[in-house]
């Protein structure tokens, strides 16, 4: 019998053109998305030795980290910034030298690029997916070995449609149990990262498998591989299954008519052997698990949102003491604060971790009739021209605005603050992004990460609130 | 690329752990659409107050080390964003070396194809390094021998050859790649006879 094979050594298999004379496995490569922030400096670099993009309809180009996300009308001129309009015009510039399809500013296509590749169908299962951005981890949800890689690979790919990688090893993270009300696929990531570290995945593809993972949503399992980043892991990956195939049926990329078939074929193949063999294993019951919230500037510093920020003095290692200290100094928290006590100013849901359809109708049942504290100012903002579509024709943009939100245009905005969406020094923000680092929602903002229904509830409360009790 | 030669400076030190490309790098400076110029940017929010101007207790803000060609850090250094800018400001800065206990995977990357050589070493043995820094005393990497030494003390280090390779030659990956372009031709053949729903098609 054959050895028997995970789910990303089946899919790395299938993608194995051959070696460099010095032994370097050369990857091919499927799917690349691009955006304006990685891509510049890739182009260049093909000018000045003069060379060809070898498959330019592999490639996919949008604009999302560095647009404004109040007015869309006019286009590339709404961008106020001139250093960041030109890097979208570069862009633009770029791929219709090349011949790489782009879909401009003002389309219902646009959007953050994790949100509008699975889309489109342009991500689909048994494929490999990168792109010039850390979070491409989340179209392993589809079952796709998806990665994120730097500008010089950004490069690589279009040169040669292929990748030099070694083969990452194998992480298997099982999770059973039934979620209670309010509780999401985010608190669940959060669980995890706060258990392993953000280190814990490097140098693995994480599968993410248990009955609570086949229960959950395609956008519930984007959410959860999005996050394997922040775990550190290569890859995050979810077995395809029915649901996989009905959210990319008749989707504008995704194969259509015999080749759907002969896809759907390969697709139910995609699933780890038994026996298969894991490096490393990671288990996870999640009936008891309450909403999650981080207190620090690392992903890995969740605790429940009842409980208390900890102490430094409370811990062995020194140098994780430091960092703790660190942490709580620009945070502004005092050790043993309860996060419950904590006020906010600020509340952000979007970003391609939360900024789908589904994560605004959880926000928006949260909010509905209710109203934003005093002086707290809440964003919402769709990951894409088409979720923003669908939440307008369900109502929930009335229902956000009602309760005191801003409805926005799409785009990363406040996840890095690129755009004018940013944090103010001191500013203490409910984020249902993925990154608390100093400084990232703007220098001196204070990130908290959360779900969507916590982010919503506590732009209600105006301070962090338990959104599984009486909501 | 440029090849990587022996390298002599007195080391820095940022004694921490999970330094992120945030942190290398604030997204403020990531709208240029060049590789250059990016070292006057470098650790932005530790080495200028909100005035911009220079704090003067951060380590690379002082002399000798404000010419460090080696930087020692702690664990996870550059997790987070994918951003190449990093390992450029890096280089720019005059950063070739960074020796840590261990990198985030995509920095990593993303430093090889640069030239930036990445060392991992133990915690305690950083620790020892980080001695020579405080007393100003230079350390010598040698790629070739594979080794870090100053006065009497000479640490062996462990690299995969194939990267070592590659930085001693300076080697460009897609020059190497393209030389096999009988390699993809075939794999592209018989991969969309076999998977022709692989290919993009648009309604
Ligand atoms: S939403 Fe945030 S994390 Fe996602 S791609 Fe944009 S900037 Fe990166």
């Amino acid at each position: 019998m054959e050895h028997p094979k995970t789910l990303f050594d089946k899919v790395w298999e299938d993608h194995l053109v051959g070696k460099l004379s010095s032994g370097q496995n050369i990857i091919y490569i499927d799917r690349h998305l691009v955006h304006e922030v990685t891509s510049p400096q890739a182009f260049e670099g093909l000018r000045n030795k003069n060379r060809k993009v070898r498959r330019p309809n592999l490639t996919l180009g949008v604009a999302d980290h560095n647009v404004p996300t109040t007015s869309r009308d006019l286009g590339i001129n709404s961008i106020k910034d001139k250093i960041a309009r030109i890097q979208v015009e570069t862009l633009e510039k770029n791929l219709k030298d090349y011949s790489i399809d782009y879909i401009p500013l003002t389309s219902l296509n646009q959007g953050i690029v994790h949100i509008i590749g699975p889309e489109l169908g342009f991500t689909l299962p048994g494929t490999t997916v990168v792109c010039g951005d850390s979070h491409t981890s989340t179209h392993g949800a589809f079952g796709a070995l998806a990665f994120g890689i730097g500008t010089s690979e950004v490069e690589h790919v279009l040169a040669t449609q292929t990748l030099l990688q070694d083969k990452p090893k194998n992480m298997k993270i099982e999770i059973n149990g039934e979620i209670g009300k309010n509780i999401t696929s985010k608190d669940i990531i959060l669980k995890i990262i706060s258990q392993i570290g953000t280190s814990a995945g490097t140098g693995h593809v994480i599968e993410f498998t248990g009955s609570t993972v086949k229960k959950m949503s395609m956008e519930e399992r984007m959410t959860i591989c999005n996050m394997s980043i922040e775990a550190g892991a290569k890859a995050g990956m979810v077995s395809p299954d029915l649901k996989t195939f009905q959210y990319l049926k008749d989707k504008k990329y995704s194969p259509k008519n015999e080749k759907w078939d002969t896809a759907i074929d390969k697709w139910t193949k995609l699933y780890s052997d038994k026996n298969a063999n894991f490096d490393k294993k990671f288990d996870l019951n999640v009936s008891n698990l309450k909403p999650m919230v981080t207190w620090g500037t690392s992903p890995e510093d969740g605790i429940c949102i009842d409980e208390a920020v900890p102490d430094p003095l409370s811990l062995r290692d020194k140098e994780k003491q430091k960092a703790v200290k660190k942490s709580l100094d620009y945070m502004g928290l005092s050790p043993g604060i309860k996060m419950l006590e904590v006020p906010i100013q600020k509340v952000f849901i979007g970003s391609c971790t939360n900024g789908r359809i589904e994560d605004l109708r959880v926000a928006s049942s949260v909010v509905k009739g209710k109203k934003v504290a005093k002086n707290l100012q809440a964003i919402v903002v769709p990951g894409s021209g088409m979720v923003k579509k669908m939440a307008e024709d369900e109502g929930l943009q009335e229902i956000f605005i009602d309760a005191g939100f801003e409805w926005r245009a799409p785009g990363c905005s406040m996840c890095l603050g690129m755009n004018p969406d940013q944090l103010k020094d001191g500013e203490r923000c409910a984020s249902t992004s993925n990154r608390n680092f100093e400084g990232r929602q703007g220098r001196g903002g204070r990130t908290h990460l959360v779900s969507p229904a916590t982010a919503a509830a506590s732009a209600i409360a105006g301070s962090f609130v338990d959104v599984s009790e009486g909501w | 690329m440029k090849k990587f030669l022996d390298l002599e400076s007195i080391p820095a030190v940022i004694n921490e752990i999970n330094i992120d490309t945030d942190d290398i790098i604030p997204k403020q400076f990531l709208k240029t659409i060049h590789r250059t110029g990016l070292g006057k940017y470098l650790f932005y929010n530790r080495r200028f107050d909100k005035n911009s101007n220079k704090k003067a207790e951060f380590i690379l803000n002082n002399k000798p080390w404000n010419n460090s060609k080696i930087l020692l850090a702690g664990s996870n250094f550059g997790c987070g964003s994918s951003r190449e800018h990093a390992p450029w400001a890096l280089l720019d800065f005059g950063i070739e070396c960074i020796i840590a206990p261990s990198f985030a995977d995509i920095f990593y990357n993303n430093s090889i194809k640069n030239g930036l050589l990445l060392l991992t070493l133990s915690k305690s043995i950083i620790d020892k390094l980080s001695q020579f820094s405080l007393d100003k005393k230079s350390l010598t990497v040698s790629l070739l021998n594979k080794n870090v030494f100053c006065n009497n003390l000479c640490l062996d280090f462990n690299i995969s050859e194939d990267i070592r390779e590659r930085l001693i030659n300076g080697y460009d990956d897609i020059e190497l790649t393209l030389k096999e372009s009988s390699q993809i031709d075939s794999y592209e053949n018989e991969n969309y006879n076999k998977n022709s729903w692989k290919l993009v098609d648009s309604d």
